[in-house]
């Protein structure tokens, strides 16, 4: 952005010019190629709205809808056959379930970070990627929740878990970890699920009013629950929305750290640390950054919403990426310099028998994965390029999944006992509800694509300079959006795309 | 429905009653969040009660340009946190410390479990669900809190099948004055909107 047409007050930023430079006293566009709300709210409707979709999306959906399958014959053949299926032995009991169920947890954790943490630290740039964030968080919260209702064996007695009246006169142990998780999990799910849906009843309205067809007028108007933009509705909304991400803030904090405690409160070797929590939130928000860059990049390239999700929204996330990517790496040294500045022989052993012993394969795809990659990111050569960052965000999320594997496996494979000491094989059906969950991730992910709006098209529209009733072109008496004029006059306007507005009979 | 055309000075209080009765409101379009908040403050101080502006999104001191006051949400909010966080604390210690019965649809009994030595009332080990049942109690409380406040669902509502106003989600700025304002009189509440720079009024119908 240039001095002058910061002075002007009312040119637009040029589509696809590079926001991603630091200039003091100049903030940097977050909405490119307009300045004109009209045009937001069509680039994001056109997805929904458009009868056809990329052929990529089927290609995706597919190969999502075969996952899905292969997850569904592997729970069943679960259900059916019993836990003996999975590769679990004396005295590996926990392997792949729980392994999957943290890394889905944790996925979900950027999505919360992004909507409310962000919020509260009015972190603008978040507008542009909070809404599939958010829907990232719901959908990986409902892939980590059918690992630990899958793993305990007797599928049909889950209820177990919650402390309903029963005739056994017999109810929950709420002193263990366990509990504590399902209900931090729970909660999570639910608060996610209505933080979204609160952040989605605008643009509800918005698709509601431009609906053409019978059936997207009833199901996005009933969804909408008649919102009409009210002033009186939005105080209301404002004040619940910073609520719910007050609220949000130390939950999305207490959920990984109960996980953690699940481990952390045993007494095995390797789990039984009081760095837990914070390192497992830490590690919880790089997954999750990953994903979010992971789903981003392919996401604004075929839905052409590389103006809304700009280059400085990525470059943000990938600063993300490295600060968190550099908690963990101190996490683990010192996880290492704890086992020998404890002088536990137990503590010792495990550590060394992580980096060496008979895991010590994934342990090194973890640490290269999770610390030594990411450090390229210091470069903003790699943080601005597409290519880069997708493949490094790919080596994240292999790593994290590494991670858990490590502190799971192999940490229960040697225990005290050299007598019980085992090795754990993943089995087919291992593999197949592994990969089976990305599948139901995947459909989710794509349905959410395909029917809602993916960004924020109120919030976005609230963070460009014209939404601010004081923005010095108004003072000007530069009528911005009153009548049929889209352009404005400055050296990009050729630039915009003309957009029609589809609707008849409209002054 | 129809574009509000300046009625001659002579309509008679008779007719202008009977206009009341088929008639919602007016509503007027501004060109951008600066002139509606003008409008806004100006309307305000003409001393109209029933009235709203209406924008695609939340436009920064429009609450205070129209009078709002401050939402007692947050008062509900934290009635539920404190309740979410005392159910929690009950719930806890009863299933796992006592054994005496309650009525709680069913009666139900107390199970005291001694576990690994531990005290049968272990405060410490109750937090997290405590702190877990105050979040979730406070996050519903705020959701549909804000939603009754607001007295939505209101899937039916006159200006909704207003046409034009759609763009009130998308790009435009209105204010709507209803016909039940004590104020509201159709020739004169239209004029007024006009002089406020409105680009147009229209007579939104019941």
């Amino acid at each position: 952005m240039s001095a002058s047409s910061s002075m002007q007050g009312n040119t637009v930023p040029a589509s696809g010019m590079d926001n991603t430079i630091e200039s003091p006293g100049q903030r940097a566009p977050l909405v490119l190629g307009t300045g004109d709300f009209h045009t937001v709210t069509n680039q994001v409707c056109r997805v929904t709205e458009h009868p056809s979709v990329p052929m990529a999306w089927y290609v995706a959906f597919g190969v999502s809808l075969m996952l899905l399958g292969a997850l569904g014959i592997a729970v069943n053949y679960l259900i059916f056959t019993g836990v003996g299926v999975w590769g679990l032995n004396n005295p590996v009991m926990w392997a792949f379930d729980i392994t999957n169920f943290v890394f889905w947890v944790g996925i979900g954790h950027a999505g919360t970070l992004i909507s409310a943490i962000l919020f509260l630290f009015r972190q603008k740039w978040r507008t542009g990627i909070n809404r599939f964030a958010e829907a990232m968080t719901i959908f990986a919260v409902i892939c980590a929740g059918i690992f630990p209702g899958i793993h305990v064996g007797r599928v049909w007695f889950a209820y177990w878990l919650f402390p309903i009246p029963n005739q056994m006169e017999m109810w929950p142990q709420f002193r263990s970890p366990l509990l504590w998780d399902v209900f931090a999990v729970s909660t999570y799910f639910t608060v996610s699920l209505v933080f979204w849906y609160i952040g989605l009843i605008p643009d509800l309205a918005t698709l509601r009013d431009r609906a053409k067809g019978t059936i997207q007028q009833f199901a996005y108007g009933l969804f909408a629950l008649g919102w009409r933009g009210s002033a009186r509705h939005w105080h209301r909304y404002e004040v619940a929305y910073l609520l719910l991400a007050a609220l949000a803030t130390p939950l999305v904090l207490s959920v990984h750290s109960v996980v953690s405690f699940d481990f952390a409160v045993s007494q095995l070797p390797g789990w039984h640390t009081t760095i837990f929590p914070p390192y497992f939130v830490a590690g919880a928000i790089f997954s999750g950054f990953a994903m979010v860059v992971t789903l981003a990049v392919p996401a604004r390239e075929l839905f052409g919403l590389k103006d809304l999700i700009t280059m400085r929204h990525l470059d943000n996330m990938n600063k993300v990426i490295l600060v968190t990517g550099c908690m963990v790496g101190y996490a683990y040294s010192m996880e290492f310099f704890i086992a020998w500045y404890s002088g536990a022989p137990y503590e010792q052993f495990t550590f060394i028998n992580r980096a060496f012993g008979q895991y010590w394969w994934a342990y090194w795809i973890m640490v290269s994965c999770n610390v030594i990659t990411p450090q390229l990111f210091w470069f903003k050569k790699v943080r601005t390029s597409i290519p880069a960052m997708f493949v490094l965000s790919l080596f994240v999320n292999v790593g994290m999944w590494f991670e858990r594997y490590v502190i799971i496996v192999s940490s229960l494979a040697n225990d005290f006992l050299p007598t019980s000491w085992d090795e754990f094989i993943p089995t087919w059906v291992d593999i197949a509800t592994m990969l089976g969950a990305f599948g139901l991730f995947g459909v989710l992910f794509l349905l959410f694509c395909r029917y809602l709006p993916m960004i924020a098209i109120a919030e976005v529209k609230s963070v460009m300079p014209e939404a601010n009733p004081h923005w010095e072109g108004y003072a000007k008496g530069h009528a911005h959006h009153g009548g049929a004029h889209h352009g404005h006059g400055g050296a990009s306007a050729g630039s915009q795309p003309a957009f029609q507005d589809p609707r008849p009979g409209q002054p | 429905m129809t574009t509000f055309a300046t009625p001659s000075s002579t309509t008679a209080p008779a007719s202008t009653e009977t206009s009341v009765a088929q008639t919602w409101g007016l509503v007027a379009r501004f060109a951008n969040p600066a002139e509606l908040m003008h409008a806004a403050e100006a309307v305000r101080k003409a001393g109209y009660r029933y009235w709203d502006c209406h924008s695609p999104f939340p436009v920064h001191g429009i609450d205070h340009a129209m009078g709002i006051s401050r939402t007692i949400l947050p008062v509900v909010v934290f009635g539920a946190g404190a309740a979410g966080c005392t159910l929690g604390f009950l719930l806890q210690s009863f299933t796992n410390s006592y054994d005496f019965s309650i009525w709680a649809m069913v009666w139900v009994t107390g199970y005291p479990f001694l576990i690994s030595g531990k005290p049968l009332l272990s405060f410490p080990a109750f937090v997290p669900v405590m702190f877990e049942l105050t979040i979730l109690l406070s996050a519903l409380t705020t959701a549909f809190g804000m939603l009754a406040f607001n007295q939505l669902p209101e899937l039916y509502h006159p200006l909704l099948k207003h046409p034009g106003f759609g763009r009130a989600t998308d790009d435009r700025f209105f204010i709507s004055i209803e016909a039940r304002d004590p104020q509201f009189l159709r020739s004169k509440t239209g004029e007024f909107l006009k002089s406020l720079g409105a680009s147009s009024v229209e007579v939104v119908e019941s």
